[in-house]
């Protein structure tokens, strides 16, 4: 396999992987510092309860998102060399700002919440979880900054042979980030949400700490609710936006060949990718148009017609991203966002004279649905990057052309199967804590975290 | 001066603060199997850096950023041409870093001995390699005309580089070591100073025969402000061994964060104007000129940096105040 691929994979496999633990801590931070200042502001125990069992399930999920984020920090020089010269002048001042202004914050403040519980005033103690939460929130704003400019660049002038910024304010209020960013933190209040109501449910069943899981469930069903609709609304938006912005990509994910007025949205289709066309499909006549244009009749260009026309701009080559991938990866993230959406709903109305406790068969469904947001948010990013090729940067540079030219591909080989194999072991050990200290009562967890049962042994013995 | 001039300082700061703050918890962790002869010793240990680790780990982070914002190709070339050994210390801070949540949060002894196990490891190779980087940076690496590396994993590893690397592994467990001995209390406090003066004297040892190698394997005597600095490292050092022995632990512990600060400034300098040396033709090294980024973002970046580095440095120092205590058996979290 080519050192190109090889890194692709690497990126895919790191970053994936990476985002598998962003988003809890996105939300889980808001929602533990909500259960914090409920317990500040009316004493009651069972708020410091939930503060600390969910702040623990926090903390497992936030050691992995830190240290996967530092491979996120240096791969683009490793891997992506070329791009990092060429894009560097502007790719690199969000990710500086994002570690002054947010790793900063959130890493000491952590360590003050955690350690801080008998040194710190109560208020104080309060603040530093706030802190956390708005600077893991503020840190996705600035990767998505970046993220965005990949997408869509704006504020920058070609010169020197490479892409320079010449607009800090065009760099930070690209119209993509008011879709992306919103979209990406939404989905993780979500996932919170989920994390949170699937554990609760579990515990409901088995009529454990009712309090506090009763009150758990009844924040998350009201956080995922007002989330969950964020991230479908925004989505929309978002998509409406993309259409102008990066037509080829929305035209891949629908499967969407040729120009069509008014177009039809293929709920289901079997792609024929070499030979651009859809064997069969199932259509709903004017969706396409709408969900483009917010109107039944109007036009929807192909990928045909895009394809001729990036040649135009760009010169001979292939401008199609994967397909398939795509239209089955939108598919999925919105089926899986669906069903999100019918279970906050049956939870709001289930919320009076707490129904919900009654309802065994809807809260195993909702322990069994923790995954849902997991597989949204990984299928979400599969769209945006995926759909993105084959450029790294949109219309400025190819992903070919980004990839480190040093560093051999049996080099990245290696370091590909060591990621993954570490990555591995870190996920066994994690997804283990996470069930031990899930299933456990709060009233254990809110004494000391440590035990003293290791006694004796020497490490070299 | 101009921005770039001031970028390339703020860089050596932030490695500076990395190596002085980090420096110790990788100390820390290096003498975890030492020191630490049962559960609750590696407990005491693990727990003076509980709070503050992630914290000084994020100075490497932003490092790492400013690299990228200020000298893209600073950062395209180190990154790509280092990849290898780039690798390896991202093993060591991934499993370093989810081993200090993960070892106490099960009570299974073969469990916390694989993290504690890993802390070890993990503080001891990025101990070693950050000071094999920084030797590379200053002897020179094979750097053609296109600002690419051109030379493989071996040429990283001269002997050189690799004292460099036994200094600085030294040189940070000595660090640890005092640090150690004002956060820890009683048989553990004793246990900590006598090992600090052993470690003590092999440093010294050590670092005067790096600097010696310096003078016949770098330029770095040529710059006054890098040979000013390097004397003060040393100088610094064998004062915190002398306090060391006199008991005042305190100032000890500033000699040794003197002598790491001093060290930084010295590579930093001999560097200057470079930001790496190409051992194949003088004038194929980066620098700060030819790496930077366009002065407008140099403007931008220097408007963030000088807001927010004083409020960073504010309250990280008022986190340690908080914790300024010696930690004892009921503060254990870890």
């Amino acid at each position: 396999m080519s050192a190109l691929i090889l890194s692709r994979l690497q990126f895919a496999v790191t970053t994936s992987y990476h985002f598998l633990f962003v988003p809890l801590t996105l939300g889980l931070s808001v929602l533990v510092a909500i259960m914090e200042t409920l317990y500040v502001r009316t004493g009651n125990e069972t708020y410091k309860k939930m503060t600390k069992f969910w702040g623990k399930l926090f903390l497992i999920n936030f050691a992995v998102g830190v240290v996967t984020g530092l491979v996120q920090e240096f791969q683009f020089g490793m891997n992506w060399s070329e791009y990092s010269r060429f894009m560097g002048d502007i790719f690199g001042a969000p990710l500086a700002i994002e570690a002054l202004l947010a790793f900063f914050i959130e890493s000491t403040f952590l360590g003050l919440w955690v350690f801080g519980w008998d040194k710190l005033s109560k208020k104080i103690h309060l603040l530093s979880i706030w802190l956390v939460a708005f600077a893991s929130n503020i840190s996705a704003l600035w990767i998505l900054i970046a993220n965005s400019f990949m997408q869509e660049p704006v504020g920058y002038v070609l010169r020197n042979g490479r892409a320079e910024m010449n607009s800090f304010l065009a760099l930070i209020t690209n119209e993509h980030v008011f879709y992306q960013f919103p979209h990406t933190v939404l989905s993780g209040f979500t996932t919170a949400a989920f994390f949170v109501l699937g554990i609760s449910a579990y515990h409901l069943i088995r009529k454990n700490s009712l309090e506090v899981f009763r009150r758990s469930f009844k924040i998350a069903t009201i956080f995922g609710l007002i989330s969950v609709f964020g991230v479908m609304g925004i989505g929309h938006l978002q998509g409406v936006h993309l259409v102008q912005a990066q037509p080829m990509k929305m035209a891949a994910v629908e499967a969407h060949w040729e120009t069509e007025q008014p177009a039809g949205f293929n709920v289901f289709a079997s792609i024929d990718e070499q030979n651009h066309r859809n064997t069969s499909e199932l259509k709903i006549p004017g969706m396409l148009s709408f969900l483009s244009y917010n109107n039944f009749t109007a036009e929807v260009k192909g990928i045909n017609e895009l394809q001729k026309a990036d040649e135009q701009q760009y010169g001979p080559g292939n401008y199609v991203p994967p397909v398939t991938t795509l239209f089955w990866s939108f598919r999925i993230m919105i089926a899986a966002g669906t069903i999100m959406i019918l279970l906050v709903l049956i939870g709001i109305f289930s919320l009076k004279n707490q129904r919900f406790e009654q309802k065994n068969g809807f809260l195993k469904v909702l322990l069994w649905a923790i995954p849902l947001p997991y597989i949204a948010n990984t299928t979400g990013w599969f769209v945006a990057e995926i759909g993105r090729q084959p450029w790294i940067v949109y219309g400025l540079q190819k992903t070919a052309a980004g990839v480190s030219t040093v560093v051999p591909a049996g080099q990245i080989l290696t370091t590909l199967i060591a990621f993954t194999l570490i990555y591995g072991v870190v996920a066994v050990a994690a997804v283990y804590l996470f069930v031990k200290y899930a299933k456990q009562s709060p009233d254990e967890i809110t004494a000391k975290p440590d035990e003293n049962v290791a006694k004796g042994a020497s490490l070299w013995t | 001066m101009d921005l770039n001039i001031l970028w390339f300082i703020l860089i050596a700061v932030l490695f500076a603060g990395f190596f002085f703050l980090e420096g110790f918890d990788f100390g820390v962790g290096i003498l975890l199997p030492f020191l630490g002869k049962n559960d609750n010793e590696r407990r005491v240990l693990i727990n003076t850096i509980g709070p503050v680790w992630d914290g000084n780990e994020v100075w490497m982070i932003t490092a790492g950023g400013a690299i990228f914002a200020a000298f893209p190709n600073w950062y395209a070339t180190l990154f790509s041409g280092f990849y290898l050994a780039l690798f390896v210390i991202l093993f060591a801070l991934i499993v370093r870093g989810v081993a200090f949540e993960f070892r106490s949060s099960d009570s299974n002894p073969k469990w916390r001995n694989l993290w504690d196990w890993m802390i070890f490891i993990g503080s001891a190779l990025s101990a070693l390699l950050w000071g094999v980087a920084c030797a590379d940076l200053l002897r020179g690496v094979p750097i053609d005309a296109h600002m690419q590396f051109a030379g493989n994993f071996f040429d990283l590893i001269p002997p050189y580089a690799l004292l460099a690397g036994v200094s600085t592994f030294l040189l940070f467990t000595l660090h640890g070591a005092l640090y150690l001995s004002l956060k820890t209390e009683g048989e553990m406090l004793n246990k900590v100073q006598n090992a600090a003066k052993k470690i003590g004297v092999v440093t010294v040892l050590v670092v005067v025969v790096f600097a010696v190698m310096t003078f016949f394997e770098t330029d770095l005597f040529a710059s006054m402000v890098a040979t000013i600095a390097l004397l003060l490292c040393a100088v610094a050092l064998i004062l915190a061994n002398v306090m060391l022995r006199s008991g005042k632990s305190g100032k000890a512990f500033v000699s040794s964060a003197l002598t790491i600060v001093f060290l930084t400034a010295s590579i930093f300098a001999g560097l200057f104007p470079r930001v790496m040396v190409s051992s194949l033709r003088p004038d194929w090294s980066l620098t700060i000129y030819n790496a930077s980024s366009s002065p407008y973002t140099l403007k931008i970046m220097t408007i963030v940096a000088l807001t927010l580095v004083p409020i960073v440095l504010a309250y990280q120092a008022w986190s340690y105040w908080v914790f300024r205590k010696r930690v004892t058996e009921k503060d254990l979290r870890y």
